[in-house]
């Protein structure tokens, strides 16, 4: 089969090549001079001119035709205003575009070669150049002040009251780390890392650390003001959220964020799109490895109470793993045990250190 | 006058140079292999650039495969990607990965920058200024050796077993750095980086030659102000890549450090494979202010010649002058000062200071105003033109299409706010691949069919360039125009399968779509591998000036020796763009008639100058006495 493949592209080859020779020797025949215009030359005229109103109509039917399905319904206060950004800038570079794209391909087509005619000597004319320097500098000095107050206010200091959340990305995956009651997230540290749980790297000196949790979904409230802390352990990853139009990298040793405000929850968000399945997703978009096409992390926006329920609910991270109980320093640990909410008393904590801890 | 009399100087001395060549002509190595001839060290850049570009076209194809056709079985490709396919008959994710990445590198920096820039600052500069070489033949052999050294050098690390370099184009550590992250980090990394490094010589070499020359080897009366504008282009871009291309080499040799040397640049804070790192105080985000300290600029790199090219054909091929030929050069020298200002502009999502992102922005919107008077003045040129559709000039026209289509898409991405949906997505390589690598690639191609003539002293097939043309033309806007949409709905680059994410699941059929063109595209290419060694050999033998040009060059004989010109070089009396001056008997009047044998079309200050050129016969006879 391939060898019949092969005989076959070899035989169109072969074809291909004597009807270039042919060609080729006929025009040697016809002693057409190279230094004069090919006899063909209008049909590239006519092919600009046809490339020119096909790709104009096929650009605005599909545009058309196919919006919703390349635009992403916008879920965050900030997104409303970006993509405002985005599709005044698009009006005005269409409109542009357009313009230039008929002119342009119409001049081809209108000033093809014709024998005898003299092309006209028009080496410059300052008021025009002045013109067509100035115009777009006025437009985009326009763009440029309405996406500069947009980027001032979307990277201004979150507020205080800011819902504090933690992404850490790693290779292949991303966790997250909520404040837990007291609504300051511990430290944390690379070097406390290790292999059996602490996997985020909680300093477990510091007693604002025993109430955080965490978890593999990311869980929002709607309507609050929302700061993702965000940190990397491994390589350079980035937070993408597309329909809260955020993105911000992670990277290692220099920990980065991103404050902003979803509008829908994630029921809404399923009406709006009539879509009973639909789910918010966060992505990596910053080359990571092998796995960097499947860092996909669910993302669940709530009704504010809904969500501060489910906040409540979720164990901690210390009551998930009791064995680091013993790292905790001595007097900490009642701290800890009322904190993590695993004791109200002391009594517990000489049974678990001991049957805790490898 | 110092200036006058240095380039008299060194015309007799290239001169007499330039005769010892004609009259004993020399072995096969010193002619064709470690020549000093600008000439033939040209086709050296041309010939190795072809190899690339075919090299990382297929690397493309490949990863387009995958990404079009996302269950299609790979097995076939086994004989030569080995390892590589999976036992499902599947890509390797790392791999794709390496794909990408090296089909980036190839075609930014070997294609583009060598074979693009490398070939025709080489072959014009000498011819389109009038001297008999470049200032140092010998650095300028050294230039292409390097570059074939880092070619070979590059060319070995496809084939290791762990692959080549994986982490992108753009190198970001801590992925760069640690072989623990991505297998293509470890040789394959390391040969990246020396083949980088020898790369960077070899910019360096050719671009102090190039300046070197245009400043100091112009004939008689070519002032600066009569320079073709692919001169200015040229001159133009290796000065940015004087200035440039050692950042990259401080930052590679930074990274060198971090990887073999235990050194902290770049890391710092990384826990990786069970283990951290002792690494701490480095930040990765140096390295990317350092990278693209160089990759901004190297965009204009890739950009300027194009530019330069088009300017000349698209003139010559309207039979008009340029329109506005100071605006032209005005707006590269703008555009070259500009490229260093605006190299955050790739990082507004990093998370570096939101107040740089602020200054990058206004800085990267500024230079869209040169690049917009840069394509008015195109479109003015061909207004009121006698088009002549040669395939370069078709080529020329395509460049400017797709300058603008895609440079237009620069607006939004320049905007940090609009920036943060698009960055990293499908609009982004929508965007650059349109406005720098299409558009760069046809500014090549179009310099290939426009001055084959006088390379190789014949003529391309111009009905198979037609037929290069169409296919490319359609093939390259079906492959990048879709990927606006499919950027626009998010989708992530680098992704080597979308399957993931119920977000970016559609566009199956617009990625298909794409693939099927870039195939096509890719397989119109051999039409013209085909007919450019085929018209070399058995090509129609070309005429003096093909393109009735005004240029330097075309005094050349058909088969210019080294030294180019066999009597002395011509002198220059005007600039190079007096097509279809009013009056004149021709559509065109080549730079070396003086004003004194045209009184019929010339301006009236040019009646003024034709006193100047009687002053200016003193050089000549202290020329003629060699």
């Amino acid at each position: 089969m391939s060898f019949l493949i092969t005989i076959g592209a070899l035989l169109t080859l072969v074809i291909l090549f004597l009807i270039f020779r042919i060609a080729s020797l006929v025009s040697v025949a016809k002693g057409r001079n190279p230094e004069e215009v090919s006899p063909n030359n209008g049909v590239h005229a006519v092919l600009f001119l046809l490339f020119m109103v096909l790709g104009l109509v096929g650009f605005f039917w599909y545009s058309y035709t196919h919006f919703d399905k390349y635009t992403l319904p916008v879920a965050s206060e900030h997104g409303v205003v970006t993509d405002r950004l985005f599709w005044i800038t698009m009006a005005v570079t269409v409109a542009a575009f357009v313009i230039i794209f008929i002119v342009m391909f119409w001049f081809v087509f209108k000033y093809q070669y014709k024998e005898g005619r003299k092309a006209a000597f028009y080496p410059d004319n300052h008021w025009l150049e002045l013109t067509w320097t100035i115009i777009p500098a006025i437009v985009l000095a326009v763009l440029i002040f309405t996406g500069l107050r947009a980027w001032n206010n979307i990277t201004s200091p979150a507020s205080e009251q800011a819902e504090v959340i933690e992404v850490i990305g790693q290779q292949f995956a991303w966790s997250v780390r909520y404040p837990g009651k007291d609504n300051v997230l511990g430290n944390a540290n690379y070097r406390f890392i290790d292999n059996f749980g602490n996997d985020l790297g909680l300093d477990l000196t510091d007693a604002k650390s025993f109430d955080d949790f965490k978890t593999l979904e990311l869980h929002l409230p709607k309507g609050r003001e929302v700061l993702l802390k965000i940190r990397a352990k491994d390589v350079i990853h980035s937070v993408f959220l597309p329909h809260f139009r955020v993105k911000m990298d992670a990277v290692p040793g220099m920990p980065t964020h991103f404050k902003f405000i979803a509008t829908k929850s994630t029921r809404e968000m399923r009406e709006e799109t009539g879509n009973p399945d639909f789910n918010y997703e966060m992505a990596c978009t910053e080359i990571c490895g092998r796995g960097h096409f499947s860092m996909r992390m669910l993302v669940v926006v709530h009704e504010p109470a809904e969500f501060d329920k489910w906040k409540s609910e979720q164990e901690t991270w210390l009551k998930q793993n009791p064995g680091y109980l013993e790292k905790i320093p001595a007097d900490l640990r009642e701290v800890a045990l009322v904190k993590s909410g695993m004791e109200k008393s002391n009594s517990g904590i000489s049974t678990l250190v001991a049957g805790g801890m490898h | 006058m110092a200036t006058t009399h240095i380039s008299t100087q060194t015309d007799l001395h290239a001169d007499s140079h330039g005769h010892e060549h004609e009259h004993h002509e020399g072995n096969f190595w010193t002619n064709y292999i470690f020549s000093q001839d600008h000439k033939v060290i040209a086709k050296q850049f041309l010939l190795t650039g072809m190899f690339w570009a075919v090299i990382g076209g297929i690397l493309s194809v490949i990863f387009r495969l995958q990404l079009g056709f996302p269950n299609m079985n790979l097995e076939w490709l086994k004989p030569v990607l080995g390892g590589w396919i999976t036992p499902e008959g599947k890509l390797d994710p790392e791999f794709y990965l390496a794909l990408v990445t090296m089909h980036g590198t190839i075609m930014v920096f070997f294609v583009l920058t060598a074979g693009l820039s490398g070939t025709f600052s080489n072959f014009l500069i000498p011819l389109q200024i009038g001297a008999r070489d470049m200032a140092s033949g010998f650095m300028n052999m050294l230039s292409y050796w390097f570059f074939f050294l880092s070619s070979v050098v590059m060319f070995i690390s496809l084939f290791i077993s762990t692959g080549p370099a994986a982490g992108g184009w753009v190198i970001y550590p801590p992925l760069s750095a640690l072989p623990q992250a991505i297998q293509g980090s470890g040789l394959g990394m390391t040969l990246w980086l020396v083949s980088m490094a020898l790369f960077i010589v070899s910019t360096l070499l050719g671009g102090i030659n190039y300046i070197t020359t245009i400043i100091n080897m112009r004939t008689r009366g070519m002032s600066f102000s009569r320079l073709p504008l692919t001169v200015w282009a040229f001159f133009f871009t290796a000065i940015i890549g004087l200035l440039s291309f050692p950042v990259l080499f401080a930052a590679a040799l930074l990274l060198i450090f971090d990887r073999s040397f235990g050194t902290s640049f770049y890391l710092s804070d990384i826990y990786i494979g069970g283990e951290a790192l002792p690494n701490t105080g480095g930040s990765a985000i140096l390295f990317q202010h350092l990278f693209w300290f160089l990759g901004h600029p190297e965009v204009y790199i890739v950009l300027l010649p194009g530019l330069g090219i088009t300017s000349e054909i698209i003139a010559t091929n309207s039979r008009k002058p340029i329109f506005g030929y100071k605006a032209m050069v005005g707006s590269m020298l703008f555009i070259a000062i500009l490229s260093f200002v605006v190299w955050a502009h790739h990082m507004f999502v990093t998370g570096m200071n939101p107040f740089l992102g602020t200054i990058f922005m206004l800085l990267t919107l500024i230079i869209a105003v040169p690049s917009a008077v840069k394509i008015f003045n195109y479109v003015t040129t061909l207004w009121k033109g006698n088009i002549r559709f040669t395939p370069a000039m078709l080529f020329s026209i395509g460049l400017v299409s797709l300058f603008l289509t895609g440079g237009i898409t620069g607006i939004f991405l320049g905007n940090a706010a609009i920036d943060i949906q698009l960055h990293d997505t499908y609009f982004v390589v929508a965007h650059f691949h349109l406005v720098m690598g299409a558009a760069s690639f046809f500014g090549m191609l179009a310099g290939v069919y426009h001055w084959f003539p006088k390379m190789f002293g014949r003529m391309m097939d111009d009905k198979l360039g037609y037929i290069h043309f169409w296919l490319t033309f359609i093939g390259v806007n079906l492959v990048f125009f879709p990927m606006h949409y499919i950027g626009i709905a998010g989708f992530p680059r680098r992704y080597y399968a979308f399957t993931n994410f119920e977000t970016f699941s559609g566009f199956s059929d617009l990625n298909a779509l794409v693939s099927v063109a870039a195939i096509v595209t890719m397989a119109a290419q051999f039409i013209f591998v085909f007919n450019f060694f085929y018209s070399m050999f058995r090509g129609r033998l070309a005429p003096a000036n093909p393109w009735r040009s005004t240029t330097l060059e075309w005094t050349t004989p058909r088969f210019p020796k080294h030294g180019n010109w066999p009597g002395e070089i011509p002198a220059v009396y005007r600039w190079p763009y007096d097509y279809s001056k009013p009056g004149a008997k021709e559509d065109y009047i080549p730079q070396t008639v003086p004003f004194s044998e045209t009184p019929e079309s010339n301006l009236p200050h040019e009646n003024d100058l034709i006193k100047l050129e009687g002053n200016g016969n003193a050089p000549i006879v202290v020329e003629g006495k060699h």
